[in-house]
């Protein structure tokens, strides 16, 4: 098992890159621990800020710094990024077009018994409605590397958010087929599509592999890249299946399962079902417990295709 | 021996604090979670608030009449839910053994299902404007109650309070009373070192606000601060209460690793032993 955490990849991707490229600032809010990010700021002070608990000002200063083409990462808990920060995300990163890359950090439900204030169901949402702002779900510690290299390449806003917990890995170290902004087939399928982003791709994975069993062949379609999306992937997935079932740590509004089906409808109509966490706030429990709970794991997923063929 | 019953005044408070103490380790214990170095800083506050100064008690949560209370450092929710049991609102043994398990309503921030809570919190900044609101609710309705606050001092951070801090001086809000935290310590360290807070009696006094700074951990220093508070007229107050974070074990205390620390083992037999030292001594002062 996998004792890697996504952001921890993070940290790695930029401490080796801000060897050469002084120009990389990683801020925090009061947030280094939680954002794996103290090994960077032990290490580059200078290329260190610390705003403390200010995730307005985390924001807006990273803004200022991108306009004078510093490459700031604000790494801080996507509950405060995403809903405290939105308007600075909205007027300094998105409208104002900064190289900010915003890392929402402990993402989805993954601080569990802390409750609503510290969950981020609505980010997707809410980053994605914001013209000119990226939105990436990434599902492995192998794929957000290859992210984040692929963002310092860019100098687009973009939000990311990974989760609090290690999670399994999809892929390996020689084997992550990366293109940027192209979701990843994880396995082919004609009788359903799978489409996940973030935690939810691992429990599709083996929802697959339990059907299979059964007879059932199901392809997963991998949308790390929830903004832009990957609408071509999306419809040849759908092309080739019965039914579509999104997976997804958020809202069941406005997020990876309304935008495929609206993509769906449009393009290849088609039953979409999507799987997301209730219009509530979620039950007590770390991430296991509320994703079981809700059936947010593979037998979930496949029981809800079995029901829906 | 006990420091004191079930509700009503306590005759010892800082006896009972201890007491208090213990069920808040008992709960990360038992929740393998919670916020233990701000939860012993902030119980005295607490204590003074609940026994002495508020008229809050199960009884008189629908009365308009009642003070209102908002814990905006809602990571401290362990103090909250100690200091609440021991005002009657929940039996203690029930918090402890539901303290942020699967499907409890005894989650890590405050939650207003649960009686004796007004306001949901856990998201810092947002308790003091939330209580300017109240206040000037107070004003508007002609009430006597009193709104009181309780911030860290590492949320002080949040420019959300300090438009707070400016709404409260504009509309005279007399009947407002904050409290800070000033325990000096947040997640990544010394708060000096994090955002720098110094000057912090001058910072607030300087925004038009009453400003009273003593030992947060003193039991009288917190009641005549409180009572104080209650003479000024035509301007907020705001208490700056020094406290110790980790207060009560020699372990946690003043040490930034405790702040959401669970206790270990050997670590919780060496804090509650601790907390009964400082308890004995409470009760022969
Ligand atoms: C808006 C917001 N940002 C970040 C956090 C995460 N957080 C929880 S406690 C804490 C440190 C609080 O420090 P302080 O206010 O000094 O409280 P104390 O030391 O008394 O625990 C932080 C950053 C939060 N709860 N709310």
């Amino acid at each position: 098992m996998n004792k890697i955490p996504n952001r921890q990849a993070i940290c790695e991707v930029l401490m080796e890159r801000a060897k050469e490229d002084k120009d990389i600032v990683v801020l925090c809010s009061d947030s280094r621990g939680s954002a794996s990010m103290t090994p960077f700021a032990e290490r580059f002070p200078e290329q260190f800020v610390e705003v403390g608990i200010a995730e307005q000002n985390l924001v807006s200063i990273s803004a200022g710094l991108a306009k004078c083409k510093k490459k700031p990462f604000a790494a801080s808990p996507a509950c405060f990024l995403s809903t405290r920060s939105y308007e600075q995300a909205k007027v300094d990163c998105a409208y104002s077009n900064t190289n900010v890359t915003l890392i929402g950090i402990s993402g989805g439900i993954s601080y569990g018994a802390l409750g609503m204030s510290h969950h981020s169901a609505q980010d997707i949402a809410a980053m994605s409605a914001i013209p000119n702002m990226r939105v990436y779900l990434p599902s492995d510690r192998f794929q957000t590397a290859k992210l984040i290299e692929a963002l310092l390449q860019d100098e687009k806003p973009s939000y990311i958010r990974v989760g609090r917990n290690a999670v399994e890995d999809i892929y390996t170290e020689d084997n992550c087929p990366f293109e940027m902004d192209r979701a990843t087939v994880v396995c082919e399928g004609n009788d359903a599509a799978i489409i996940a982003c973030g935690e939810m791709v691992k429990p599709a994975v083996d929802a697959a592999k339990l059907l299979e069993k059964e007879g059932i062949s199901v392809s997963v379609v991998d949308m790390y890249c929830v903004k832009p999306l990957d609408k071509k992937t999306i419809i040849q997935a759908a092309e080739h299946a019965k039914l579509v079932v999104t997976a997804e740590e958020h809202a069941p509004f406005g997020g990876l399962g309304s935008m495929v089906s609206q993509v769906v409808a449009q393009e290849c109509p088609k039953k979409v079902v999507n799987l997301a966490l209730p219009d509530a706030p979620v039950i007590t429990g770390n991430s296991r417990e509320v994703f079981d709970h809700y059936g947010l794991n593979a037998e979930g997923i496949a029981k809800t295709i079995k029901e829906n063929l | 021996m006990t420091a004191g019953g079930k509700e009503g005044k306590m005759e010892n408070l800082k006896a009972l604090s201890y007491d208090l103490r213990k069920n808040v380790v008992d709960m990360i214990m038992e929740g393998k979670g919670g916020h233990i170095g701000g939860d012993m800083s902030v119980m005295d506050i607490l204590v003074e608030l609940y026994f002495e100064q508020m008229n809050i008690s199960p009884e008189q949560m629908e009365d308009p009449d009642r003070d209102r209370f908002v814990m905006s450092k809602g990571h401290s929710v362990e103090a909250l839910y100690a200091v609440l049991a021991a005002k009657g609102f929940f039996p203690i043994e029930q918090v402890i053994r539901e303290f942020s398990k699967f499907g409890s309503k005894f989650i890590g921030h405050p939650n207003n299902k649960l009686p004796g809570i007004e306001m949901n919190s856990g998201s810092l900044g947002h308790g003091l404007p939330v209580c300017v609101g109240m206040a000037l609710a107070g004003k508007m309705d002609k009430k006597a109650y009193r709104v009181y606050t309780v911030m860290g001092d590492g949320e002080l951070a949040e420019g959300s309070v300090w438009e707070g801090v400016m709404a409260a001086h504009q509309y005279k809000l007399d009947n407002l009373c904050a409290v800070v935290d000033r325990n000096r310590l947040q997640i990544s360290g010394n708060t000096e070192d994090v955002m720098s807070h110094d000057s912090q009696e001058e910072r607030w006094s300087s925004f038009g606000w009453h400003v009273i700074s003593i030992d947060g951990n003193n039991y009288q220093e917190l009641k005549a601060a409180f009572e104080e508070a209650k003479t000024v007229k035509g301007s907020p107050t705001v208490i700056i209460a020094n406290t110790v974070k980790g207060f009560g074990s020699p372990l946690m205390e003043n040490k930034a690793n405790w702040h959401h620390k669970v206790p270990n083992a050997e670590e919780y037999t060496q804090i509650m032993k601790d907390l009964e030292t400082g308890k004995e001594a409470a009760l022969h002062e």
